[in-house]
């Protein structure tokens, strides 16, 4: 085990990067690496191949770190880079990495369109429900009636749910797992990187350091313990399984998790919901579509057609 | 429309600017739809898939300036279109392809502003927004084209420079060259000169992507060919990684800098007509400069000394050509579409010598000879 670890590490981690890294001790950001390497590594993709994109934030100073293609944009709009990389070449596994505040604030119209071009890149977001590296303002992602930096009286918006907002914009895999789950983490990781077509993993994880303190969470620790009690493993919320269902969006899969109006959005009656505070983790959507690039080589095809004319 | 005998066609500036690209090896284009140069991404659209190249229409032009810079960074050569709006909006990510040193074609085709102003008029009230419309201290190029040939021929121009310094270039059209159709003959295929970045003639191993050079221009490796680095838009060391070092952004500032004032004799590019024995001189670029011309045959035609300086190069300014004229010139004349823009540069590199008046407007119009004609005569 140990001499595995050290193998990927000497593999995949950059030598000429001086380390420690940016985070803050107990960060989940480390266990997301950790996954991503592990999945890489199962699918056999060469380095070389591999462009690992980011935005800004604390998640975005995750490719720094590793032997891949690397390429750390500006806020929010880590997709669009992606999206010229892949267009341009579209033989490269494009990976992009991003938080909350990243994805779907300041990047959330280029998050839907990518889901729904279903250009074939992997969005893995880290939602830790706060900007960390700018200490603690609360996110799209930060429940109802939480504390930050900047809703020290409660916050009073709503939250996005990130994996159920890929669904309905159209992604073609999209998982949710946490930093507790590990090997559910690695497995989620992989089946997107396979997938083609647009693929999201949202990571739920923490900020103990802001997130936590400001909420009286604990630390890393305790906020670890709280993802184990409160993610629901699809199955086991009463879900029905992915397979033999039919493509596209399903409404019974929609739970929001943290606090806030859950329950509510089932209106199946065929399962069960998990209790409000609880949200799923698993596949919520695995669908297959032609991807952008494969549909653009017809409209190549049809140019030069018209060209020949 | 291709006349049979000269290769001579009739052309509408965007046509020209999209056979521009395409002949200097544009194969990727992200834009959003804006008036007026959505003719540029409309005529893409269609010729770029059947070169086996990519256009894609993004959400915004946040994305577009965003999709541009990724294709280039995987080699492949790249641009956009938009007018003042959008040109607002890729601000941010233009300040990246700075930083990060990474080629790509902007063209502006200038609209009335400020805000939605005259979506379908001309203006040039762009020209310091594209010098310094991106935060932090930045160096940049703009190019300004005044004919429907010059649309092609600094298109090309624009990828050359763009490729040859690593940096993103402007095209600073407005919206009656770029409207306009004119016969013009390009040049046969196969003449005209196409330059590519520089990249690395070492192995991965000993690359190091930010280095510094005699010319200051490092090489550039196509992402996906080996070569693994790290591109920020975080101030960086030689090989790419975050720095907060003194010793390590001063260099990287300066080489940044230094890249374009080194080779400031190449980069601009105007045109002298009857400057020579000159009293009077107009200084213009773009449309205006049309006007500026006749009005110095006409000047000439009342027995009046006067000539034209049509800027080709808007940025970095161009000091040594408005120098060159003031042995001769007491009178600087610069019309603009704009608040004047261009001649408070002149007035600045001029320091009191000649006299130097605007003729400005900024009511949707083109400046017109008369206008031009008025003023001078006001003051001669």
């Amino acid at each position: 085990m140990t001499t595995e670890v050290t193998k990927l590490i000497h593999k995949y981690l950059r030598h000429d990067k001086k380390f420690p890294h940016v985070w803050c001790p107990g960060c989940g950001i480390g266990i997301i690496l950790g996954s991503l390497i592990r999945a890489i590594d199962r699918t056999g993709l060469e380095k070389n191949d591999v462009v690992l994109v980011s935005g800004i934030g604390c998640s975005g100073r995750l490719p720094v770190y590793v032997d891949f293609n690397t390429l750390h944009t500006t806020h929010g709009r880590a997709l669009t880079f992606a999206t010229g990389i892949k267009l341009a070449k579209p033989r490269l596994k494009v990976i992009v990495i991003m938080g909350d505040g990243d994805a779907v604030a300041i990047g959330g119209n280029h998050f839907i369109h990518a889901a729904r071009r279903n250009i074939d890149l992997t969005a893995i977001i880290v939602n830790n429900g706060i900007y960390g590296m700018t200490g603690g303002q609360y996110s799209p992602t930060t429940p109802y009636g939480m504390t930050s930096t900047t809703s020290r009286y409660t916050n009073i918006e709503h939250a996005f749910y990130i994996a159920e907002l890929a669904v309905t914009a159209g992604a073609a895999f999209v998982g949710r797992g946490t930093v507790f789950h590990v090997a559910m983490l690695d497995s989620l990781m992989e089946k997107a990187f396979m997938k083609q077509g647009f693929s999201v993993v949202e990571v739920v994880s923490h900020c103990h350091t802001y997130y936590g303190k400001l909420n009286r969470m604990g630390d890393a620790v305790e906020m670890l313990k709280w993802q184990r009690d409160h993610a629901v493993p699809i199955g086991a919320a009463g879900l029905a399984p992915l397979d033999g269902e039919p493509a596209g969006y399903s409404s019974s899969r929609f739970v929001p998790w943290f606090t806030g109006p859950a329950g509510s959005a089932s209106d199946s009656g065929r399962t069960m919901p998990p209790p409000p505070d609880k949200f799923t983790i698993g596949v919520l959507a695995d669908r297959d579509m032609p991807a952008y690039e494969e549909e653009y080589e017809k409209i190549r095809k049809r140019a030069r057609e018209a060209e020949e004319k | 429309m291709k006349s049979r005998r000269s290769g001579e066609r009739l052309l509408q500036g965007s046509e020209a600017v999209a056979e521009a690209a395409l002949r200097a090896g544009c194969r990727f284009f992200a834009g959003y739809p804006i008036t007026p140069a959505t003719e540029i991404a409309e005529i893409m659209s269609v010729r770029l898939p059947a070169v086996n190249g990519t256009f894609i229409q993004m959400e915004d032009e946040i994305a577009s300036m965003g999709a541009i810079i990724g294709a280039s960074l995987a080699g492949t050569k790249s641009m956009t279109a938009t007018s003042g709006p959008g040109f607002s909006l890729m601000q941010e990510n233009l300040g990246y392809a700075i930083m990060a040193e990474i080629p790509c074609v902007v063209v502006n085709v200038m609209r009335g502003g400020p805000s939605t102003g005259l979506p379908t008029m001309p203006s040039q009230g762009d020209v310091m927004q594209a010098r310094w419309g991106t935060h932090g201290d930045h160096p940049i190029l703009v190019l300004s084209a005044s004919t429907v040939r010059e649309c092609y021929d600094f298109t090309l121009r624009a990828f050359n420079l763009s490729e040859e310094f690593r940096i993103p270039v402007i095209l600073l059209l407005d919206e009656i060259v770029v409207h306009m159709r004119e016969k013009v003959a390009l040049p046969p295929e196969g003449e005209a000169l196409t330059v590519e970045r520089p990249r690395p003639r070492v192995p991965p191993e000993w690359y190091i992507p930010y280095e510094d050079t005699p010319a200051g221009i490092p090489a550039m490796a196509d992402f996906g060919e080996g070569y693994r680095y790290h591109v920020t838009g975080l101030a960086h060391d030689i090989r790419g990684f975050p720095t907060e070092r003194p010793d390590e952004i001063g260099p990287l500032m300066a080489r940044l800098f230094g890249k374009i004032s080194q080779r400031m004799a190449d980069i601009h590019s105007g045109d002298f007509y009857q400057t020579e024995d000159a009293g009077i001189v107009i200084i213009a670029y773009g449309s205006v400069a049309r006007t500026a011309r006749r009005s110095v045959r006409i000047l000439r035609e009342r027995g009046i000394q006067a000539g034209l300086l049509k800027l080709n190069t808007l940025w970095p300014f161009m000091r040594k050509a408005v120098e060159s004229l003031l042995p001769t010139a007491r009178i600087l004349v610069v019309p603009e579409m704009n608040v004047g823009q261009i001649s408070r540069e002149v007035k600045r590199v001029n320091q009191g010598r000649a006299r130097v008046v605007g003729v400005n407007k900024m009511d949707g119009t083109l400046i017109t000879p008369d206008e031009i004609l008025e003023r001078v005569m006001e003051i001669v």
